[in-house]
């Protein structure tokens, strides 16, 4: 029976019946205990020996400063409050300016750059940005101010995560282009090695650049010779823009698919740019093949359900997975954007799929309705089919090409014979960094 | 400056005040405020959330509706999802964006209630204040709604006003009730922790309130000025401060002319440790540590607190270059505090980690203490 029938706002939908423009309509949201997603401190981190200096009402500042907390990075986090009165005495800019001045010199150290997060209201209030990071820059010339932004409610024009996957690379000063070069950049995680992109770049010569190998200041600034930047991920298309735009450098985007003409088509793409030859990958194709019947062997018909969070495109893994046998029975995603020819054909192959919403109100219950046994391919679907036997990646994995679907076949079928410390796991925040919960 | 922190924390904020205050009542609580906002409370500031489902939810505000003023949308979700959740009554509250764009929240709750049939509440957070503020107005407000003229119950009824997980690691409402048993008291209420509706409505039947944290003040207040129930605060520490706690509470429940504190013994003016953190807690804590174990303590108060317990320190002291300048002034051999204090700890003080999930979340939860009624001698000493 489903237990959605009759609610004013049914928190799933067949596949058949959704509209992959419009899944759900919008309304209040809950929120899933399932925290392995980075958020924009996790991704500022990534620039090594910068300071974050936050700049928000207590309640915005709260899950930031833990966030740092959480990670053992409190050393890297400083904080000004705005109150109401702020808002409306003519000191909003001033105090940002005062504020950072006097974090910086009480810090004790000289960070090279310091990433200056406004708040929404700061923008609401027209906050002339682009003055405030002047006057800092005259007062500290040997610091490096970012602009960035804790934004969320301007989230339908300016995406904070892919702002802030941006604004990273905001420190880079011009270098020479270097042909030789080419730079990974808009996710958090590196690349998998074994992947046919990295393997491709490598082979070809040349030098691979990522922020997350970062370790120091000197090697980021690094990053700015790099004649072409690769996104691959939807979140990281504005990093490679902005870079593009900053530097000239080349930016492509091959976003991480499931579909192996897509694959092939990103990396003709690829060659083309390096002015290399494609290279046969009918030997990855039939790993990839390979192990997506060996987990099958394994899995059998056990429901499988996918989360928007795992992999970048869900209704296309899911079309891959049916194309293979496997019964995925649940999709959990509130948007089908991108995805709309996958979608179709899921429809049609699987009209009785479910799609279900991550945030509707009626999920609340979810992991405490009865369920069949679930294999789970991400944290929100382990949470909501209450599974032990889940994959625990987050954005692909950091996993791409036909060599990332022959990994993540791997970790579905590890999952299905392992079960996992769900609760353990899943109140990890940013999957990958360091907790003080461990 | 008073607003700049180089790294110590800030503590939770009004919302999360809000929500926590109402979590275990069967109510819906609405935070007008961007997607994915209701994480920081979900996350950081609620340790029931994986264990207890509550109805809190976030309207997720955009920009084009708060620059179009479009509150139609928060109030036709909020009937929607009442609508499949089916709560006992609705909470509103706000945060920074409509704090800017001056949403009524009076007005937004009585067209949710007309339309949903639905008690609604209207709470006026902004997300600018600690969640002292946020709890104090959530608990008035239940109070207000829902504790009705009733006969006093038999013996020596006690409610419980203020407490919250933010303050209290979770089962400190069970260790209370049981401190009440063993001293002939008896347990009438507890909004925040443990509590209903049910029994919210049946408060006024008790002789005397406890108010545990200075959230609870505002509630204690209204139900003195409307019931006639006087309040003491404190927390039963230790067990000679939770003794004399409960011998305080049956005379002024008997009638006896006497302040709402145990006794000035929270603080002394030559003291060599301070305990830092919410106002009751922490001179509760103080007056047990002198009771029983005849330490030389005083609170810091860096919340909203009452006069009472923050007259050591000449205030509340919130702001770190506050903290930091009074402790390097007071030099004190130790300090009672969560541990994240430890940047502003003087180099030669003892700090004596206390962990308070109000200020460094779920960070230390495992290492939290049951001090209630219980031998502190282990935790101090």
């Amino acid at each position: 029976m489903n237990a959605a029938a009759g609610r004013d706002k049914p928190e799933c939908i067949r596949i058949a019946d959704a509209d992959p423009g419009a899944l759900f309509p919008a309304g209040l949201e809950y929120n899933p205990p399932a925290r392995g997603m980075w958020n924009i401190v996790h991704t500022g981190m990534l620039v090594p020996e910068a300071q974050e200096i936050f700049c928000c009402a207590q309640g915005c500042l709260r899950g930031v400063i833990l966030t740092a907390a959480e990670m053992f990075e409190l050393d890297r986090m400083s904080w000004i409050s705005v109150s109401e009165s702020d808002m409306f005495d003519g000191t909003l800019e001033s105090d940002i300016v005062d504020g950072t001045a006097e974090i910086i010199h009480k810090l004790g150290r000289r960070p090279p750059v310091v990433l200056l997060y406004l708040s929404c209201i700061h923008l609401f209030a027209g906050v002339d940005f682009g003055s405030v990071i002047e006057r800092l820059s005259e007062q500290f010339p040997d610091i490096t101010f970012v602009d960035c932004y804790m934004t969320p409610t301007m989230r339908t024009t300016v995406s904070p995560v892919m702002k802030m996957s941006a604004q990273i690379y905001g420190a880079l000063k011009p270098l020479p282009l270097n042909d030789k070069a080419v730079g990974l950049v808009g996710s958090d995680r590196a690349a998998d090695e074994d992947s046919e992109l990295v393997k491709m770049i490598r082979s070809s010569g040349r030098k691979l650049y990522d922020i997350a190998y970062c370790k120091s200041f000197e090697e980021y600034l690094q990053m700015a010779e790099a004649a072409v930047n690769i996104s691959t991920i939807p979140t990281g298309f504005l990093a490679g823009e902005e870079l593009e735009r900053r530097f000239g450098a080349k930016h492509l985007h091959l976003p991480a698919r499931y579909e192996y003409e897509a694959l092939k088509a990103n990396y003709s793409r690829l060659c083309e740019a390096l002015g290399i030859d494609t290279p046969d990958f009918s030997d990855d194709i039939a790993a990839a093949e390979q192990a997506l019947c060996e987990a099958k062997q394994v899995i059998g018909d056990t429901p499988i359900a996918i989360d928007y969070t795992a992999v970048t495109r869900p209704f296309e893994f899911a079309l891959l997975l049916v194309r293979h046998g496997f019964n995925v029975r649940y999709v959990i995603a509130d948007t089908a954007a991108g995805e709309e020819e996958a979608f179709g054909e899921l429809a049609s192959l699987v009209p009785e799929l479910l799609i279900y919403s991550a945030v509707n109100v009626n999920m609340i219950n979810m992991p405490e309705r009865e369920h069949e046994h679930i294999l789970a391919v991400g944290q929100k679907a382990a949470h909501y089919f209450s599974s032990d036997n889940f994959v625990n990646i987050i954005v692909n994995g950091g996993y791409y090409g036909f060599a990332g679907i022959a990994k993540i076949a791997g970790l579905m079928r590890e999952a299905h014979l392992e079960p996992k410390d769900r609760a353990g796991l899943l109140r990890l925040k940013g999957m990958g960094c360091a907790s003080c919960l461990l | 400056m008073k607003n700049v922190s180089r790294i110590i924390p800030c503590y939770a904020a009004d919302t999360s005040g809000v929500c926590s205050a109402l979590y275990e009542l069967g109510g819906m609580t609405v935070v007008h405020d961007a997607s994915g906002c209701n994480s920081t409370y979900s996350t950081h500031d609620e340790p029931r959330w994986t264990r207890m489902r509550s109805n809190i939810f976030i309207s997720a505000l955009t920009e084009i509706d708060a620059i179009m003023g479009n509150d139609e949308r928060l109030i036709s979700d909020a009937v929607s999802a009442a609508a499949d959740r089916r709560p006992a009554f609705i909470a509103v509250c706000g945060s920074p964006m409509p704090m800017m764009t001056g949403v009524d929240f009076d007005a937004v709750a009585a067209e949710i209630e007309s339309r949903s049939g639905i008690r609604t509440l209207a709470l006026h957070t902004n997300g600018t204040r600690s969640y002292i503020e946020g709890a104090s107005e959530a608990f008035e407000a239940v109070i207000r709604e829902y504790a009705k003229e009733c006969p006093r119950c038999g013996g020596t009824g006690v409610n419980i006003l203020g407490m919250t997980p933010l303050d209290f690691p979770l089962g400190s409402d069970a260790s209370v009730r049981k401190w009440l048993g063993e001293n002939g008291l008896r347990y009438v209420s507890n909004p925040g922790m443990g509590g209903s509706l049910g029994e919210i409505s049946r408060a006024a039947s008790a002789s005397v309130n406890l108010v545990v944290s200075e959230a609870g003040a505002a509630a204690a207040r209204y139900m003195k000025e409307t019931f006639g129930i006087p309040y003491v605060y404190g927390v039963p520490y230790g067990k000679r401060f939770a003794a004399k706690l409960a011998e305080h509470l049956k005379a002024v429940a008997g009638g006896a002319d006497l302040p709402p504190f145990v006794n000035p013994s929270d603080g002394f003016e030559d003291a060599d440790t301070v305990v830092i953190g919410e106002s009751v807690s922490a001179g509760s804590l103080s007056a047990a540590l002198w009771a029983d174990l005849r330490m030389l303590p005083k609170p810091m108060c860096t919340l909203p607190s009452h006069r009472f317990f923050s007259r050591h320190t000449g205030g509340e002291i919130s702001a770190e270059e506050d903290i930091e300048a009074c402790l390097a002034d007071m030099k004190p051999k130790t300090v009672i505090a969560d541990p994240l204090y430890k940047y502003v700890v003087p180099e030669g003080t003892r700090l004596i980690p206390l962990p308070h999930f109000g200020f460094s979340g779920r960070c230390f939860e495992r290492d939290m203490k049951a001090l209630i009624n219980t031998d502190i001698k282990e935790f101090f000493e």
